[in-house]
């Protein structure tokens, strides 16, 4: 009961409470903000999957820019929906997740996060390469999601002609991420996350009982690249435009940080860490030249005494995958 | 009687090094056959390429006349040819109640899929997981520790939550990896009874590899001897007693491990 209350509080909090404020307050950049979370907590999500069959994942940056490239050509190039390149995306980096996952996953600890740190690198430069990504001038002005109608019913309007294109970005991005950590939660609670500890656990012991290991270990991992291509390609469509830096090495390392900084035991883990690190981050403008200094000696100063991450506080109304 | 599993010709070479040189024996349905030798006689070898955690140079395994060398471990495991490791190689942050239901991942019926959205099938199957589960543990005798975390638990424990895990996937042939190491004589005779309850209430064919030689005369029907890679003897226990090789080979290098 007290779950359902918090799950209650939470959607309350985030689609009414928030929006409210911003209305009185008249501060409407934080849309922007809180929506740019949302989206990174998705990615997050992706990277926290990974962690769960024992792989360090610096590697999110990559499907991300792979997501919003994907649904950026569908929708300039092919005059494609966004609503329906969204998926498209999601299933175009799971898809090469894949292909690049069967050999590599084999890798362990640091010899895979290595490589997948490498990937961001490469799809970056791949994007430079190639003429259906436009090089270094990326793709611009990619026209705002347009609407979803069935039988005369307007389930999703025509974001172009809305009063307030960020308030629906920021409903798309939240409903986007409740669906995300729903279907997290169930995984996680499910077999496939009952094998995924045991093969983060013990890979050996896990074949032993039968489990077919380098199969899970690809379908977790274009499960993380999924969620990182919908994050990215949502991104994408809010700035309307894409770019070979638009994902970097650094939002991968970020990706990665958001999961530790959250908890690496706990589903919503991700989503915390995403929401204190980019809001600590902007926190921390004020002081100037010391900001950098200042956030990584926090960062370390929090992993030192929270190895678990914030949500091993037991914050109230959070759930943890394990107790 | 029939051969449930043959080890057939098996060789295993590591660079100049030979591990296991031309090694064949049988194992009949429901017995407990262990494989004895000296350090480094190439047991854990040979019961690597038996449960296909390593793959032979030369030679085979088959089960039941199919071959279950050189294959994937879960491959072998799905067959019924389960191993279990020595004590640290434990679900550590599962408690023995989740990782004996985690291990029963062979006997589930519904898809990765139908668990997610919850089918009738998966309800069914998370609901005999849990029967199950208490059935095991109960023949084990392990309800006290059930809902204790593994890494919680003393050595002995340790041991027979490998066995259960191992047990949990349902195997004709379990392989057990040195289960009387480091035990005082009490935990060895009760480990020594829990064996061969598992062989004689679940008519599970038991295969061990062991230093521990007057458990291994107590509960084999018969061992297979190994010496430098080489099989040496097999036989009955008394057989084995006073067979001059045998005594030859553990002469050489430890008299009183031998005990007899």
């Amino acid at each position: 009961m007290i779950q359902w209350a918090g799950l209650a509080v939470f959607l309350l909090a985030i689609f009414i409470a928030v929006p409210a404020f911003v209305v009185a307050s008249g501060r409407s950049d934080l849309y922007y903000t809180l929506t740019s979370v949302a989206l990174l907590s998705i990615a997050s999500a992706g990277v926290w999957l990974t962690f769960y069959i024992g792989r360090i994942n610096i590697g999110q940056g990559a499907f991300a820019l792979i997501g919003a490239y994907v649904s950026a050509i569908l929708v300039t190039k092919a005059g494609m929906s966004f609503w329906l390149s969204l998926p498209l995306a999601g299933l175009f980096a799971a898809a090469v997740a894949i292909v690049i996952g069967v050999p590599i996953l084999r890798l362990r600890g640091v010899y895979f996060a290595m490589i997948s740190l490498v990937l961001t690198q490469v799809v970056t430069l791949t994007a430079l390469a190639l003429p259906i990504t436009n090089g270094a001038k990326g793709i611009t002005s990619i026209p705002l999601p347009g609407g979803i109608s069935i039988f005369g019913l307007t389930l999703i309007p025509d974001f172009a002609t809305l009063e307030n294109p960020r308030l629906a970005f920021y409903y798309a991005a939240c409903v986007l991420m409740v669906l995300t950590f729903a279907a997290m939660y169930r995984l996680v609670n499910s077999r496939l996350g009952h094998l995924c500890r045991s093969m983060q656990q013990n890979e050996e012991l896990a074949s032993s009982i039968g489990v077919n290991i380098s199969y899970i270990r690809v379908i977790v991992f274009s499960i993380s690249s999924f969620l990182g291509g919908i994050g990215g390609a949502m991104f994408g469509s809010i700035a309307q435009s894409v770019y070979p830096s638009s994902f970097q090495v650094a939002d991968s390392v970020n990706f990665m940080l958001n999961c530790f900084l959250g908890g690496l035991g706990y589903v919503f883990g991700p989503m915390l860490g995403t929401l204190v690190l980019y809001f600590g981050w902007d926190l921390l403008f004020e002081l100037g030249r010391f900001q950098l200094l200042a956030y990584s000696s926090l960062l370390i100063i929090l992993m030192l005494f929270l190895p678990n991450g914030l949500l091993s506080l037991r914050l109230p109304g959070k759930k943890g995958a394990d107790r | 009687m029939s051969h449930l599993l043959e080890v057939r010709h098996v060789t295993r070479k590591f660079g100049g090094l030979t591990a296991n040189s031309d090694i064949s024996f049988n194992v009949n349905e429901n017995e407990i056959l262990s494989v004895i030798g000296p350090n480094g006689a190439g047991k854990s070898t040979l019961f690597k390429m038996i449960s296909s955690f390593l793959p032979t140079t030369t030679g085979e395994v088959l089960f039941k006349g199919e071959r279950i060398s050189n294959l994937k471990p879960h491959v072998v495991a799905r067959k019924g040819v389960v191993r279990t490791f020595q004590e640290t190689t434990i679900f550590k942050s599962m408690t023995v109640r989740e990782s004996i239901i985690v291990a029963q991942h062979l006997r589930a019926r519904a898809s990765l899929a139908g668990y997610f959205w919850g089918s009738r099938m998966a309800h069914e199957d998370v609901d005999s997981f849990g029967r199950y589960a208490d059935d095991l543990i109960e023949f084990l005798g392990m309800t006290e520790i059930a809902n204790e975390q593994a890494s919680n638990l003393p050595q002995g424990n340790l041991r027979a939550l490998g066995i259960a895990i191992g047990l949990a996937t349902d195997p004709k042939v379990l392989l057990l990896d040195e289960p009387f190491a480091g035990m005082n004589h009490d935990e060895t005779m009760k480990m020594v009874n829990l064996v061969r309850k598992v062989r004689d209430d679940r008519g599970v064919t038991v295969l061990l590899v062991e230093h521990d030689m007057p458990a291994v005369m107590n509960i084999s029907d018969r061992i297979v001897v190994l010496n430098f890679g080489e099989m040496i003897a097999e036989g009955t226990p008394a057989e084995i007693q006073n067979n001059e090789k045998v005594i030859e080979a553990y002469l050489g290098s430890a008299d009183d491990e031998i005990g007899i």
